[in-house]
Parts: structure tokens; C-alpha cells; sequence
């Protein structure tokens, strides 16, 4: 970016170059002439000067003076000269002799007098080259007062040349001499119209202007043939300096589309030297016609902001796909053009206006970080969201009564005391240990009443010798002992839900042994154990004949791994064989019904070994249409394939879901995981689809996302129904690589947030030792090193004292209270105390 | 094993009988029954030999004066066992909590009887195997190739019956109490024998030699009924609380330096007692003069002749004659029984009175003899606990993991946890871990990496000296890099001409706590494991070569290192720095959005969420997070709603910058606690 910038201003300083080069002028400052005599004799034809006449003796206007000397040298670049022309006293010809002449200041050209200025005109250096350039400037820029005047300009130009209209709120400001010194230098091109009325102001611009700040218009009026129409106008969007006038016209003065037959990586417009990006419109002989007026209209719109070229690609070769149409190609140095699929014209230009939104705010932000980094600010803030949520939340009591505390003397004498004791293992300090604590008593007040359970707790920070007896080495750790007995270790997600379900479950056996049939069907129901019935889980039965012993001891075992995850319940009587052969399989098998469904489903069981069983089972639990949440999205993903998934914004229609189901069923060996998401139960859903789009798609919307190999996401087209053809079509086209991804995951490694103190590098100044050469090097100190270096020790420790309990000292900003006791009175800290070593 | 004892039945049989354990340790005081006490756990076939018909013989007479100075703190206000114990001074290391020294004397400073009930029931209830009446007096070696260190240890006792070992542990302390000879000498009485009744010193004028703890809590015995005493030594005295050195002149012994300051007739004096010479005079009076006027003179003159320095110098400091000579000069180990073979050489400087030994604690000279307990203080003397019960109880054990991983087979004790416990696992043990805290900058925490620093494994209390050797002295490999945690005084804090209560000692902001003072936690990180070399070459003041980075967990004042934002977070960004990893946590939702969003997930997210062990947190949790900035709120988010991105950016610094605030009001607290 800022290579463009000066590359441009290098053009604009050789500009002015051109400028101040044109006339021969002499010395660079303000010149003297003893009398007027000398002056008019000494003035050329042709040559511009700027004269004032100071009586001699009298020091007259004496701040005028010294401010006209200052804008000499600006002036100069204008090829006018000012000259100081001394009076002398019996002198009495016009310029010296009137009382009032001296209080003014002559412009000449040659000889003639073009304008006289009364000093007060001429207060600055800025407002005296504004007045000079706007007087040597008359016939160039053109003062107008009324809408009329604009609009007889306006007119006349229409075909022939482009007009500059500016709104100045008064002359003699800055802005007023950027657009004098801009029309000395453009004024031969387009024609320059200046204004102070405000009147002017509020009919040519659209909203309600600010009348205090100036503004300039870009009128199109060489290409105008409507005499009707007004001319086309392109606003400057920046204060009124002369670079941005000087940017500005040169934008308007660069061709409105650029036709390009070469590789686009080689292109360099003016305005990627300007720092904008190009635009390029992909055209294939065949709608060149319809892509030229697509590029122009675009062109028109990014006026100002980018630049449109018009890519052939049937004289260039592109290595991109087909379908694309737009290319976006940026100023940054090394960022690849982007090859894009857009749809209207209205994304091209949201593209680049995002694009420089986007831009702007990186580059603050990047700004702020530079300042961070310099004042190392935020290494001490916290930016771990639970330990710093846990901290806000430390001041609450928590509803702790219902969990027992368990000591070194009670834990084992408490256990035996329920049937079920789940024990919490946490430690008091560690904020993932508080943050699962609250959500343990969020458990606690749920399951207040069961019979039977004891919710306990045991702070391993209070105990590290029962928990190392317990083996546990991680906290939290959450346990079920049965009646002091065996115990079972939690390994699922750290909720309240999730948590309860798994302390609910626990209490029933893995498997459960059914005795009848009955029992069994009010099992699949649901119904069955009355104390699970309110809780719906996938139920899942075995079905054994009193042969196959061998699978039944497998399930039984793989209920033990699985027990408290999921519901399992296991049939061995004589009938079993007519129960299996209801839902049409044959024992050994298991039978599914899922929650919320009534439908049976049976599965035949091949495997014998219990982790395959176990594999199996958990496979089995799997939706084949899911609705993806926190907390069972790890299951699907451990399935490692890609994401086919619809993003709803509340429940997904019939029609969604039969079309969805339909899709997945036919495919019996799955290559993908089908799944949705609802926005309003998944709130963080909006924070994906805001990271896959720049704009909010609309919903629902059905999205690929190869989440494991490339992290390429793919957008179904929106215009398209969801319906199962269409999304086979969609995904063959994608597998075929016709279709570009909307976005692709970041493959950013995850680095550590912010720098760490660098201690070894405080310390190696004064602990010379530290450095690698240690030893040889004699102690070198830093000089104000406080605590003296020369002399050791004891001066050192008692100077400090000395210079602490001064009282300005106490209490100085930025000490907390967080320190040792003798901080307590925090003080300011003086420097190395190593320095003795 | 078998072939050991197989081996060694040949020898008894060849010459005479040899009663052969793997093995042997000498003494059971302290050290030599918390040695046994982890061969007994490890079912490790020893014997202990005591010379008494008692454990801890010496505290049946020593201190003289009965008062223990180890602490016996009753209450700390936390039930932490391990972290009691660095406030226990006395309780040797065991499984069974009856043996713990609060248990047995409800005094600050105990009784040294107690001591001695203690170490008999701790012998007693955990059936160790000690040898009562066995003084051993002979030790040589027996080459043999097969003998687990190329040679076994020929224990012989004052009975002369003969025993063989493949190790020898030394536990024998330091009991040889060191003598001064000078012209005179016969006149002065020994701490070991003299009497402890203050009645005996009524009215007398005393002079003390040395300035230890014993000398002075003899002084602090006669103070009252003395007319003045004197104290002599060639050392200025050091104050424990000065250098942080348990071994120095504690506060409950140190009265005599009031009376001395206050005026009242007693008073230290320097010197060397090398130069010193005594004369007793007719009346029996002791009179102080140079070894330089006797040997100038016939002695036979009689004693009139004898020059005084008073009669050269009339304001000669201890002109006026003493009643009593008494000396308290220490102890040294005992090298008599060790034959020449063994090359148990003394410590060269101030540390002759222990024998030569290596960082490991193994002797100098001879391969699979260690020396535990007191005498093994040369390694750390004068700097941390090495050489009392509450520091070697820790050595002792990490000998035993040496030994264990050496001639055993069984690695040094290690757990491995996913690199999300890191800080965690440093936390826990930088606050409650007493073998750290005890033998500061000695024994440290060694956390090796494994690759990809995706899993570390955790060993305790390994000595450092030993570092370069982890590998083979632990039996644990450090391919990919490791941290060292330990327990540092501020470098030039501690010392006998220190003013440690200047104001302004404590550091209380985290980005100086290199500066700290007080004992603090440090960490070092090595990219691998340091050589001998550098080892060798590393600066003298200095426990550890130069690591790759170092640090520093702000010294506290009540050394709780779990402050979330002035330890936690510190120690986290440098063990994320060290790794090149983000070890923040996160909640369920962010590592659903990140698993949707990113390629890579953080490890919290990968070892935590992925594995279903997400943390969902409460709604207050949540939204606590939300308000910090740090967990964005997407619930009342709706689709037009196309906010920019910065507008969160821009909440959540405006956030972060509120939370920062609300520490500073208090700086205007202003306790005059320390002043």
C-alpha cells in the first residue's frame, strides 16, 4: 500500500517539478528593490511578480510581511515572484506615495497590473496562494454564484470537455488554494468551477451536505450527449488536499475500462498504483458485446474505488475455472488474483467495497497490535474465556448443599452409605474444575430426590492423597462408585444434561436382563424400567438364544464399557427367537428403537469381540440424518468424512428432511456425513456461516464442507430446490471439480496468543553469567542500574530505602495489590536487584 | 538377583561367614530408617546396623539442651498433607499417617526425647529390619565381577562378625565432634559432657568457643546466672533468617546477641582459635593469650612468666580471666572405619567435616556407596535442607529412585498427561510439593516432552546436580526437549551482611517477578537436555546451565501460586511460547465453531471436546465469557443483522479494558504492615 502512495506522490513531486521549472525565476526568496524606479525598470515581459511597497522607515504592517515572505518559495513554484520595494521617503508616485497603496499588495504580469489585494486578503500563506493563483487563474477557473451559471457552463462543455466543480466555504482556505493549485495544473484539461454558496452546494450534491467542508465533483461532461441530462458525476470522497484532488482526477482521467489481452498477474493499472484494486470482467468473444456493457456499468459504479479491466480469455490462458467470471486482483504485493464465480453485478461491487472495509479495518487493527505490542499491555490480560469467566463468576455462592464434602477420614465410610455415590474430583484453583463444579450443582439441584444417589465431592487440593489413592491424575474427574464398590469413570461431555443422563443411566444395569417377554417390548417402548421412562435415550436390546453364549458374554462385557453412555438391555429366554423373528432377524441380534421414534429396527450381530461390539453399537447410535449439536457433533466427526449440511434457521421443513433422508438412505455406504443445523438451537451456527460468507446466505442453505481433507466448503446453489437430483447433480459436479468453494477452512496453526516475558533477556544484563559466554566476560553492568554497580552489596540494599519512603512514591499508578505483603502499600518498584551478582 | 546371593555363598563359604543383603546401611537415625523405609516398600532385601540397642542415638543426646529447632507446625489452615509437610520438620516420609511428628509432641520446637520415641516407633510400626548393638567398624571392598558395582562391601562389627553387601548406604552422620588443639586446651570442656545444670555456672564469667547453634543455646542455657559469657569463633555470626540457611544461628537460640547489643557484659569476639592459648592460673582462673607468647618462652618457667597480651596491650579484650572454657565446635563425619580402598576422602574448605560425594549422592570414590542424611550435606551446605530431617527425608527417597532404576530395573516414577495439564500439573506442584520447597534449587521437577508436545510425562524431586544423566539415572528418555522446576531465593537475597528486610524486597508484579526474593518457583526449558559439560561449565551461583528461556512465577507472600492473572496466566503463555502452542481453554462452543471453521483445533479442543469430554459450562459461565469478549453471544443474533466484524473486535477490547481496570482504585490502600 504504501509503495503505491509513493510511487504516486513521486509523480506528483515531479509534477510540481514541471511546474516550478517552467518559468525562469531567480533566487528562491523574497526579493528586494531599493526603489520603484529599479522595480518597473527591471520587469519582463510576460513574467508574474508580486509587489508591495514598504515606506522605508516606517515598519508598517509587519505580520502581513512576514507571511508574504513565507509564501514567496510557494509562489515561486508558480513562476511569481514577490518583491519587497522599498519607498523612499520623498518618493510620492502611486504605489508609494498613497497612504493606502501601502497597505496593499500589486500583482503584475509584466508590467500591467492585473490585482491589487488589500492585505487583510492576504492573511496566510495559504489564503496568498489561493488569491494569487485564483487572479492569474481567471479565465481558467471559473467563479460561478447560481445554479444558472453551473448549469450555461455545464452546457457548453457537454462534448468537448470534462468539468471540476468545487465548493469552497471560503476563499483563502486550504482547500480553496489545493483547488487553485490543482486547476494551475489541470486546468488546460478540464474545466475548473469554483463556488462558496452554499446554495450550490445542497442542489449538486445528494444528501444533506456538510456546508462547512468543502467538496469537489468530477463532471463527466466531454462523453455527455444527452443536452438534457446533466453530466455524470463522481464525487471526491476524501478532504479537499492537493493530493487527493490531484489522485482523483487522475483516476478520472485513467480509461473507464480497460481492455486486456495479456496475463492478468502482469497487469498494473493506475490503480494498483493507486492503491485500488482492479476488477476483472472475463469475456469470451462470443458475449463480448454484453460483458463490455456489464464492465462499463461496473466501471462506472467503482468510479473512484477500482478500476475494471475487460479480460479476453480467448487470447489469454487462464488456469481457472470455467465458470468463472470476475477476477479481483489487489494492490498488496503477493496476493494472488482471485478467480470468482459472482452472479450480479451488485456482488462484484460489494466484493471491492467489503474488500477496502476490510482492508481498513485490518489495518487498524493492526495498528492498535503495533501499539499493543510496543507497551506489552495484554501479555497480563487474561484471554482464556473460562478461567476469565470463572473469575467473574467467583464472587457467587454457589448451591453447593446438596453435594456432600468428602474428607481423607469420611470417603470411604461416606461411600458405602448409598447405593450410587458419584464423586466429583476437583481442584479449587483450576477454572476448568470450578467451571464443571457449577454445572455439578446444576446436577445436584436436578437430581435432588432420586433414591439412592449421593452426589458428592472431593477438592484434590484439600486431599492429594486420597486422589492419588484414587488414581485420579486429571481434574475434574467424576466417578460412580456402586455401593463402595466398583467404580465407574465418567468420559463424556462436561453439562448439566449430559451429566445427569449419565448418573440416571448408571443406576440401571448394562445390560439390563429383561425376564419376559412383555418386559422387553416395554423396554423398545421406553417404558421399561419405569425409573429411566421419562429420559429418552435410544433403547437398544440384545436378543440372544440360550446357543449363542458367546456373543451374549461380549454384549454383556461391552454394557460394562459403555454403561452410563447408552441404554442396553439384553433378552435370553426361550422366546427369544420370536421376538428376534418380529422385527425379521435371527439371534444373536440386536434391536434399536431410537429416541423419539417408535419404529424397531433389528440388526443382526456377526461380531464377537467386544470391541468390535463396542464399535458397532456406537456406530449404531448414529443418526442417519442428524441434527448436529455441540455436543454430539465429536460423534460424526470421529466418522471422518465430509459434511453435507443444511443450516436452518429454526426446525427444517418436511419436505427438507424427506428429501435429505431419501438422499442418504439410497446411499447405503456413506461417503459423507448428512446432517443440519438449527440456528436457534445451535445459536453458534450464525458464527460458521458468518466465517464461511461475507454476506449472510439465505435459509436455509445447504453447504459441502470437507472437513477433513482441504477444508474446502461449497455452497449449494441457492436458486436451486433441495431436492434429492439436485443435490446429486450438485455433488457430482463438485466431485468432478466444476465448482469453486465459497471459502476454504483456515489451516492457520494455533500459535501462542501473545509473547511470554522474556526473562532470560531481563535477567542477561545484569546476571552477565547468563549469557552464553559466561565466565570469561567480566561483569558488565547497565549504568542505571540502580543499586550501584561498582559498589557491592550493601550500598545497593541500602540505598533503596532510602529512596522509597519518600512519599511521592507510595501509592504511585499502576500497582495493584496483588504483591507480597510489603506490597501491600504498593509501592513503586525500583529496578534489577540482582545487580550485585 | 540370584546369582548375586549364589555368588556371594561362594565367598562366605571360601573365607569366613559373610551374612550377605543387597543392601547395608549404616546408622538408624533419621536418614538410615527413611532409607530402609523405601527398600522395606520396595521389597528390597537390606539390614540397618545401629550401634545403639536404639534408633537415633544421637538425639538421645543431642542437642544437651533437649529443644529441638525443627518446627513443628500444628496448623497451616489447609488439610493438604504434602503441603503440611513443608511446615513439618520432623516427620520422616511414610504411607501411614500415624507416623507423623504433630502426632507426637504438640510443641513448636519439640523435645529431642520425642525424637527419639518417634524414630523407635517409626522402626517399630513399620517393622523395619535394623540391627540393634551393631557398631560397624571396619568397611573394605571385595572386587568381584559379578557384584553389582564390580565389587562387594565387607562390613565388619565390634564383634567382629562379618557381613557383605552389594550397596552400602552411609546414614552414619556426623557424631565425631570436631576438637581445636591449642596450648591449654586441656581446660576446655566439651559440649558433648558439660553440664546443662545453670546452677553449676552461678556467678561464673564463661567463654564459649564456636558460634553454632549449639554454642549459643548453650549461652541461652547459663545467661541468667553467668556474670558474662563470651563467645569466640574465627566466623562472624549468621543469622538464619539472614541466609535463609536452617543450619545458621536460629532466633530461639540467639539471646545472647540481645544481651550482647543491649549492654549487658556478654559479648562475641572474632578470632582464630588455632592462635588461642590458655592459661590457668593458681586460683584456677583461665586467662586467654596468644600461642605466639608460648612458643617464645620456656614453658617450664612457670606461669607468672608467661607473657598476657594485656601486659603489651592494658585494653586487651578478654583480659579478665574465666571460671569456664567451653566448647561447641560441631561435628564431623567419622572416616576411621573406611578402608583406605574405599577412598572416603573430606570435603575440601568449609566442607571437611563431609565426605567427597557427587551430585547423585554416591561417593566419590567408591561406585555403589551413598551417602544419605547429614553427612551428605556437602552437596548442598550452607544453602538449602540437605543436611536435616525435613530436606534429606527428600534426598534420601531420590536415591532410592536412582537406586531402583539402576539395579532394578524400575524407572524413576513418572505420569503422563495431555500437554493441556501442563500448567496444571506445575501449579499443583509448585504449591503443595514439599520435597521443592525444602530442597530448593537441589531437587527439582523434571517435565520431558514428547513429540509433537502433544503428551509430557512428570517426574518428581529428581536431584539436579545429576541433570546431564537423566536419561540413565532415570531410565526415561528426553528426546524432545524438557522443563526444570524448581525453587529459587532471590540470587543475592540471602547472606550474612544482608539487610532482608529493606523495603521494597517484594516484587509483586508478575512481568518482574525475576526480580523476587523470596523463595519462588522458576522454570527452566532446555530444547535438550544439557550436557556434563555445560553442567560443568554452568556459573557457580547458578543451580542450572543457561536455558532456552526461563520463568520466574512471582514470588507470594503466602506462597498460594493459584492467582488466575498474576501466576497462571504468566506461567501459561511462557509454557505456550516454549512449545509454540495455544494452551488456552475453551468451552464446547467454541471448539464446535473451530471445528467447523478452522482445519487445526487448539490442543484444549483436540484433547478435551474432540474426545467428547467437552466443557459446556453454565449459562452464567457462558455468559460471563461473552462479556468479557472472549465467547461471542451468537443467541440474539438474527439474519439481517449482518454485523461488520469489528463490532465484536471493538466490544471486546473495550471489555478487556474494563476488566483491567478495577485493580488499580486499591493501590491507594496504603498498610503499613512492614513499616
Amino acid at each position: 500500500m504504501s509503495a503505491q502512495k509513493d510511487r504516486w506522490i513521486s509523480s506528483l513531486v515531479f509534477l510540481l517539478f514541471c511546474v516550478s521549472s517552467m518559468p525562469k525565476c531567480g533566487s528562491a526568496s523574497l526579493q528586494q528593490e531599493p526603489s520603484p524606479q529599479h522595480y518597473f525598470s527591471g520587469l519582463e515581459a510576460g513574467k508574474t511578480s508580486l509587489a508591495f511597497f514598504t515606506p522605508s522607515v516606517s515598519p508598517g504592517a509587519q505580520p502581513f510581511l512576514e507571511q508574504i515572505e513565507s509564501s514567496a518559495e510557494a509562489l515561486q513554484d508558480y513562476g511569481v515572484s514577490v518583491v519587497k520595494v522599498n519607498c523612499p521617503k520623498e518618493d510620492v508616485s502611486r504605489y508609494c506615495g498613497k497612504e493606502n497603496a501601502l497597505r496593499k499588495a500589486f500583482l503584475f504580469r509584466g508590467s500591467r497590473l492585473i490585482r491589487e489585494f488589500p492585505t487583510d486578503a492576504l492573511f496566510d500563506v495559504n489564503s496568498i496562494v489561493a488569491n494569487i493563483l485564483f487572479a492569474l487563474l481567471f479565465n481558467e477557473v471559473k467563479y460561478v454564484e447560481t445554479l444558472a451559471d453551473l448549469e450555461n457552463i455545464e452546457n457548453v462543455l457537454k462534448g468537448k470537455s470534462n468539468m471540476v466543480f468545487a465548493y469552497v466555504p471560503a476563499t483563502g482556505t486550504a482547500e480553496h488554494r489545493a483547488v487553485m493549485e490543482a486547476a494551475f495544473v489541470y486546468g488546460t484539461i478540464h474545466q475548473f468551477v469554483l463556488t462558496t454558496e452554499a446554495a450550490l452546494l445542497k442542489v449538486t450534491s445528494q444528501d444533506d451536505p456538510d456546508v462547512s467542508s468543502a467538496w469537489l465533483l468530477f463532471c463527466h461532461c466531454q462523453q455527455a450527449t444527452d443536452p438534457a441530462q446533466p453530466c455524470r458525476r463522481t464525487a471526491l470522497a476524501q478532504p479537499l488536499t492537493l493530493l487527493s484532488i490531484h489522485r482523483h482526477l487522475k483516476l478520472m482521467g485513467a480509461p473507464l475500462v480497460t481492455e486486456v489481452a495479456e496475463d492478468p498477474e502482469k497487469i498494473s493499472t493506475v490503480h494498483l498504483q493507486l492503491g485500488l484494486p482492479l476488477v476483472f470482467i472475463l469475456s469470451q468473444k462470443e458475449t463480448y458485446e454484453a460483458d463490455r456493457r456489464t464492465a462499463e456499468f461496473v466501471a462506472w459504479q467503482l468510479l473512484g474505488k477500482a478500476g475494471v479491466a475487460l479480460l479476453s480469455r480467448d487470447l489469454v490462458d487462464l488456469n481457472v475455472l470455467h465458470r468463472s467470471n470476475v477476477a479481483l486482483k489487489t494492490p498488496d504485493e503477493g496476493m494472488p488474483i482471485q478467480y470468482l464465480v459472482l452472479e450480479d453485478t451488485d456482488e462484484v461491487i460489494t466484493l471491492v467495497e467489503d474488500k477496502n472495509k476490510v482492508k481498513q479495518i485490518q489495518k487498524d487493527e493492526q495498528e492498535e497490535e503495533d501499539e499493543d505490542e510496543k507497551e506489552n499491555n495484554n501479555q497480563d490480560i487474561q484471554d482464556d474465556q473460562v478461567v476469565e469467566a470463572v473469575s467473574r463468576d467467583k464472587k457467587r455462592e454457589l448451591p453447593l448443599g446438596e453435594i456432600l464434602v468428602l474428607t481423607e477420614e469420611n470417603f470411604h465410610s461416606s461411600l458405602s452409605k448409598a447405593a450410587w455415590t458419584v464423586v466429583l474430583f476437583y481442584a479449587s484453583w483450576e477454572a476448568v474444575s470450578l467451571a464443571v463444579l457449577r454445572s455439578y450443582s446444576e446436577v445436584a439441584a436436578l437430581l435432588k430426590g432420586t433414591p439412592g444417589v449421593l452426589l458428592s465431592r472431593v477438592n484434590c487440593w484439600d486431599w492429594p492423597g486420597l486422589c492419588s489413592q484414587e488414581n485420579v491424575t486429571q481434574f475434574p474427574t467424576m466417578r460412580i462408585y456402586k455401593e463402595g464398590q466398583q467404580s465407574v469413570t465418567y468420559g463424556g461431555m462436561w453439562g448439566t444434561e449430559e451429566l445427569s443422563s449419565f448418573i440416571l443411566l448408571s443406576q440401571v444395569p448394562c445390560p439390563l436382563k429383561l425376564a419376559t417377554m412383555d418386559e422387553a417390548e416395554g423396554y423398545l417402548r421406553g417404558e421399561f424400567p419405569p425409573e429411566l421412562s421419562s429420559h429418552h435415550h435410544t433403547s437398544l436390546l440384545g436378543v440372544f438364544s440360550t446357543a449363542t453364549s458367546e456373543a451374549r458374554e461380549a454384549f454383556e462385557e461391552a454394557g460394562n464399557i459403555l454403561s452410563g453412555d447408552v441404554r442396553m438391555g439384553m433378552y435370553f429366554e426361550d422366546d427369544a427367537l420370536s421376538l428376534s423373528r418380529k422385527y425379521s432377524v435371527s439371534p444373536p441380534a440386536l434391536l434399536l428403537t431410537r429416541s423419539g421414534s417408535r419404529t424397531v429396527e433389528g440388526i443382526p450381530l456377526s461380531k464377537h469381540s467386544v470391541q468390535d461390539m463396542v464399535q458397532m453399537i456406537r456406530y449404531q447410535l448414529l443418526d442417519i440424518f442428524p441434527e448436529i449439536t455441540v455436543s454430539n457433533l465429536p460423534q460424526y466427526l470421529q466418522l471422518g468424512k465430509p459434511f453435507l449440511i443444511l443450516f436452518s434457521a429454526g426446525e427444517i421443513s418436511q419436505m427438507e428432511s424427506e428429501e435429505m433422508l431419501k438422499l442418504t438412505k439410497g446411499r447405503p455406504q456413506k461417503t459423507f456425513v448428512a446432517c443440519w443445523l438449527n440456528l436457534k438451537k445451535t445459536p453458534v451456527g450464525h458464527g460458521i456461516l458468518r466465517t464461511y460468507f461475507s454476506t449472510m446466505p439465505s435459509l436455509p442453505v445447504l453447504l459441502w464442507v470437507n472437513l477433513h481433507a482441504g477444508g474446502q466448503v461449497f455452497k449449494f446453489p441457492s436458486e436451486q430446490s433441495i431436492t434429492e437430483m439436485n443435490i446429486l447433480s450438485w455433488l457430482e459436479k463438485l466431485q468432478a471439480g466444476l465448482e469453486i468453494p465459497s471459502s476454504t477452512l483456515s489451516e492457520e496453526d494455533w500459535k501462542p496468543p501473545l509473547p511470554a516475558y522474556d526473562f532470560l533477556q531481563m535477567m542477561e544484563p545484569s546476571v552477565p553469567e547468563l549469557s552464553p559466554h559466561a565466565g570469561h566476560t567480566p561483569a558488565k553492568h547497565p549504568p542505571q542500574s540502580p543499586g550501584g554497580d561498582t559498589a557491592r552489596g550493601d550500598t545497593a540494599i541500602r540505598e533503596e530505602p532510602s529512596q522509597d519512603s519518600t512519599a511521592e512514591e507510595i501509592g504511585s499508578p499502576g500497582r495493584g495489590l496483588r504483591g507480597t505483603a510489603p506490597r501491600l502499600a504498593a509501592r513503586d518498584k525500583l529496578g534489577k536487584r540482582h545487580s550485585e551478582l | 538377583l540370584g546369582l548375586a546371593l549364589y555368588a556371594g555363598s561362594l565367598c562366605a563359604a571360601s573365607e569366613a561367614t559373610f551374612l550377605y543383603h543387597d543392601y547395608c546401611v549404616i546408622g538408624a537415625g533419621p536418614a538410615g530408617l527413611q532409607a530402609a523405609y523405601f527398600l522395606q516398600r520396595a521389597g528390597r532385601d537390606y539390614i540397618v546396623f545401629e550401634r545403639s540397642h536404639a534408633p537415633g542415638s544421637f538425639f538421645a543426646l543431642y542437642p544437651r539442651h533437649r529443644k529441638l529447632i525443627s518446627i513443628n507446625k500444628q496448623y497451616t489452615g489447609k488439610s493438604n498433607s504434602e503441603f503440611n509437610l513443608r511446615h513439618d520438620w520432623n516427620s520422616l516420609l511414610s504411607h501411614d499417617r500415624r507416623l507423623l511428628f504433630r502426632r507426637y509432641s504438640r510443641d513448636f520446637f519439640p523435645d529431642a526425647d520425642t525424637m527419639v520415641r518417634y524414630l523407635e516407633d517409626f522402626a517399630s510400626l513399620l517393622k523395619l529390619r535394623v540391627q540393634y548393638n551393631t557398631a560397624i567398624i571396619h568397611v573394605t571392598l571385595e572386587k568381584n565381577e559379578q557384584a553389582w558395582n564390580g565389587h562387594y562391601f565387607l562390613l565388619t562389627d565390634q564383634d567382629r562378625k562379618n557381613y557383605k553387601c552389594s550397596l552400602l548406604l552411609v546414614a552414619a552422620g556426623t557424631w565425631v565432634p570436631n576438637v581445636v588443639n591449642f596450648p591449654g586446651s586441656e581446660y576446655v570442656e566439651g559440649y558433648e559432657t558439660v553440664s546443662i545444670n545453670p546452677e553449676d555456672f552461678t556467678g561464673q564469667t564463661v567463654l564459649i568457643l564456636g558460634r553454632g547453634n549449639s554454642a549459643f543455646e548453650t549461652a541461652e542455657n547459663i545467661l541468667g546466672v553467668t556474670n558474662f559469657i563470651h563467645m569466640v569463633s574465627r566466623s562472624r555470626v549468621r543469622l538464619s533468617w539472614a541466609t535463609h540457611y536452617v543450619g545458621d544461628l536460629r532466633a530461639i537460640n540467639n539471646g545472647l546477641l540481645d544481651t550482647y547489643q543491649l549492654k549487658s557484659l556478654d559479648g562475641l569476639l572474632e578470632g582464630d582459635l588455632e592462635d588461642l592459648a590458655i592459661i590457668k592460673d593458681k586460683k584456677g582462673k583461665l586467662h586467654i593469650t596468644l600461642r605466639f607468647y608460648l612458643e617464645n618462652r620456656n614453658i617450664s618457667a612457670g606461669i607468672d612468666s608467661i607473657t598476657l597480651p594485656q601486659d603489651e596491650l592494658d585494653n586487651f579484650a578478654t583480659r579478665a580471666p574465666y571460671d569456664r572454657v567451653i566448647r561447641c565446635l560441631g561435628w564431623k563425619f567419622d572416616f576411621s572405619i573406611y578402608n583406605r580402598s574405599l577412598r572416603m576422602m573430606p570435603g575440601k574448605g568449609n566442607i571437611k567435616k563431609y565426605p567427597q560425594i557427587k551430585p547423585s549422592y554416591e561417593s566419590r570414590g567408591t561406585r555403589g556407596l551413598f551417602v544419605l542424611g547429614t553427612a551428605s550435606h556437602s552437596v548442598d551446605f550452607r544453602k538449602s535442607a540437605g543436611g536435616f530431617i525435613h530436606g534429606f527425608r527428600y534426598t534420601t527417597r531420590a536415591v532410592h529412585r536412582l537406586l531402583e532404576n539402576r539395579h532394578h530395573g524400575v524407572p524413576w516414577p513418572s505420569t503422563v498427561y495431555p500437554i493441556t495439564q501442563l500448567t496444571n500439573s506445575i501449579i499443583k506442584r509448585v504449591n503443595e510439593a514439599s520435597g521443592l520447597y525444602q530442597m530448593f534449587s537441589v531437587l527439582a521437577d523434571i517435565i520431558l516432552l514428547r513429540e509433537n508436545a502433544t503428551a509430557f510425562e512428570y517426574l518428581e524431586e529428581y536431584p539436579i546436580g545429576v541433570l546431564a544423566e537423566l536419561e540413565t539415572q532415570t531410565g526415561r528418555k528426553a528426546r524432545s526437549g524438557l522443563f526444570v522446576v524448581i525453587m529459587e531465593y532471590g540470587r543475592n537475597f540471602s547472606g550474612a551482611d544482608k539487610d532482608v528486610f529493606y523495603y521494597n524486597r517484594a516484587v509483586g508484579e508478575a512481568q518482574h517477578a525475576w526480580q523476587s526474593n523470596f523463595l519462588h518457583p522458576v522454570i527452566y526449558y532446555y530444547k535438550r537436555l544439557p550436557t556434563e559439560r555445560e553442567m560443568r561449565l554452568r556459573h557457580p551461583d547458578w543451580p542450572l546451565p543457561r536455558p532456552d528461556a526461563i520463568h520466574h512465577i512471582v514470588e507470594d507472600f503466602l506462597t498460594d501460586w493459584t492467582a488466575p492473572n498474576a501466576h497462571i496466566l504468566p506461567l501459561r503463555r511462557f509454557v505456550e511460547n516454549c512449545l509454540g502452542t495455544d494452551l488456552r481453554n475453551f468451552f464446547a462452543e467454541s471448539c464446535f465453531l473451530f471445528a467447523f471453521t478452522r482445519q487445526k483445533l487448539p490442543p484444549c479442543c483436540q484433547q478435551g471436546y474432540m474426545r467428547m469430554q467437552g466443557l459446556v459450562g453454565s449459562q452464567e459461565l457462558r455468559h460471563h465469557a461473552a462479556q468479557a469478549g472472549l465467547l461471542q453471544d451468537y443467541t440474539h443474533t438474527d439474519f439481517s443483522d449482518d454485523r461488520p466484524p469489528d463490532s465484536h473486535a471493538g466490544s471486546q477490547e473495550q471489555l478487556m479494558r474494563d476488566h483491567g481496570m478495577p485493580v488499580r482504585p486499591l493501590q491507594h490502600l496504603v498498610n503499613a504492615k512492614d513499616e
